[in-house]
């Protein structure tokens, strides 16, 4: 389990997370929620401790990382995996080298086995034929699934992922949110998702978190985020200009 | 009043982000030294940054040895002709190429080459969180991405630097034996006799520092870019320049210091 406890982060003089609680129960896809620039990334970054809170801690099962020292952070770091926005595929490298890179990295797993492992996570996520392919050239889909494949390859418990359907039109998005699913469900992980696509709260959420003014204001299932009185809650859903959350 | 006020704050707040830049830097380079010597090393990774640093500079290289060899010869047979010490120019040339110019000059080349696309390739890395994306596999990124290019500037420079010295002296022998027609014994007698071998590797010594510098700085400003595409064009001039500046900096007092 993920426990996020009473956490302080300001970028100089800029206050991002103020006081936020979290729980993430595990074997479940959690969904965060909240406004462009509103601090989901740099919520999502205390979780797998590339950033460290001023104050306040992170408890991943049983052990608080915010206090960590590298060697033992990496360890944690090994039952994650996270696709990024943009994927961050190494562009030096083909896809089958970037699906390979943790496990070259973290196991003595030989070629072979590598291969086989590689080619089932690429499969897993819809993807064959194109292990020789650079990311240069491949579409924004595709380096998504590759990047989820990546984060998959060394069989993580919990895996993170920074707005997975950013920038992909409807259909993609559709796929990419039903790949989500079904991966949580046939590996049965831990999931994090931080998204603006409400379609994609309803589709893929077993809970909801709203994060608004560097706090977690709502938390529940989707039903009850729907049914919420909250006005944040309703104006972010409905999409409405008229409401408490300003326009700067 | 309040003006003076303004620009104390202004001064004190330059004086901090210089400092904060040099405690980065400094952390980041015993990093990298620490991470240099922990095994397992990256062989393919460091192989791979010699053949971008050393076998793809060596074509900048030859041509810039070559032609400094050539002009220097020139220059320096119009100055020795006045007092009838033309074959003495061989051995000058050589003596500069070794201990100044050869160094010197393929730094920069260096420098323009390889540096700068060091902190454009790591700075892209950062903006499009590749870095970020070792960082949570576990990998990290200093032993991946700076110690194969750091170990590749210091050892490559030094060996850039023997082709330059080198092709310098083959410029040096056509211009002054070839078309200036000086004495071709005696322009190789001088260079045996006023040239010692401890000069060329007070030349190596010195790349081998700038393949450091230019490396290393590369690397930091790489690695420290924010702020997308403008980040990343940013990070590389200041590579550039501030590699070529301690560059030529710090060969004044190594020089100092060797002499």
């Amino acid at each position: 389990m993920i426990e996020l406890v009473d956490i302080h982060k300001s970028f100089k003089k800029q206050k991002v997370l103020d006081g936020l609680n979290l729980k993430i129960e595990e074997g479940m896809t959690t969904i965060i929620i909240g406004r462009s620039g509103g601090g989901k990334s740099v919520l999502l970054k205390h979780i797998i401790g590339l950033l460290k809170p001023d104050s306040g801690s992170v408890v991943i099962e049983g052990d608080d990382i915010s206090r960590m020292n590298d060697r033992d952070l990496n360890e944690v770091r090994k039952k994650f995996g996270m696709l990024f926005q943009e994927a961050a595929l190494f562009d030096s490298m083909n896809v089958f080298e970037n699906v390979a890179f943790p496990l070259r990295e973290h196991t003595r797993m030989k070629e072979r086995e590598i291969r086989e492992r590689v080619l089932s996570r690429l499969k897993d996520v819809g993807l064959s034929g194109v292990e020789e392919k650079m990311p240069s050239e491949l579409s924004g889909g595709m380096k998504k699934r590759v990047g989820l494949a990546r984060a998959l390859a060394m069989e993580p418990r919990i895996v993170l992922f920074d707005e997975p359907t950013t920038g992909l039109d409807p259909v993609m998005t559709e796929a990419i949110d039903r790949l989500i699913f079904e991966t949580q469900r046939n590996f049965n992980l831990t999931c994090v998702v931080i998204s603006h696509d409400i379609k994609s709260i309803f589709s893929v959420g077993h809970r909801v978190a709203m994060l608004y003014d560097g706090k977690i204001i709502e938390y529940g299932t989707p039903e009850e985020l729907r049914r919420s009185d909250n006005p944040v809650v309703k104006q972010f859903l409905e999409g409405s200009l008229e409401g408490p959350i300003s326009i700067m | 009043m309040n003006k003076a006020a303004a620009l104390l704050d202004q001064f004190g707040r330059s004086v901090f982000n210089v400092l904060e830049e040099m405690g980065s830097m400094i952390l980041l380079f015993l990093s990298t030294l620490a991470w240099a010597v922990r095994p397992p090393f990256k062989i393919r990774l460091t192989i791979k940054q010699m053949e971008f640093v050393g076998v793809k500079s060596i074509f900048v290289v030859v041509l810039t040895g070559l032609f400094t060899g050539m002009v220097t010869t020139l220059q320096g047979y119009y100055g020795f002709r006045m007092f009838s010490a033309e074959t003495l120019v061989g051995s000058t040339v050589a003596l500069a190429m070794a201990r100044e110019l050869g160094p010197v000059l393929t730094a920069l080349m260096v420098t323009a080459r390889a540096g700068s696309a060091m902190a454009a390739e790591l700075g892209t890395m950062r903006v499009t969180e590749q870095i970020d994306a070792l960082y949570v596999m576990a990998a990290n990124p200093v032993k991946h991405l700076i110690v194969p290019r750091v170990i590749a500037g210091v050892t490559m420079l030094p060996l850039l630097t023997v082709v330059s010295v080198f092709m310098g002296m083959v410029g040096s022998y056509f211009v002054g034996v070839i078309i200036l027609d000086i004495n071709k014994g005696m322009f190789i007698e001088n260079i045996n006799k006023f040239v010692d071998l401890y000069d060329l590797y007070n030349g190596l010594i010195k790349a081998a520092f700038f393949g450091l510098i230019l490396s290393f700085v590369g690397c930091f400003k790489g690695f420290k870019t924010t702020g997308g595409a403008e980040g990343v064009g940013k990070a590389t001039t200041e590579a550039v320049v501030i590699s070529a500046i301690t560059i030529l900096i710090s060969d004044y007092f190594l020089t100092a210091l060797m002499f």
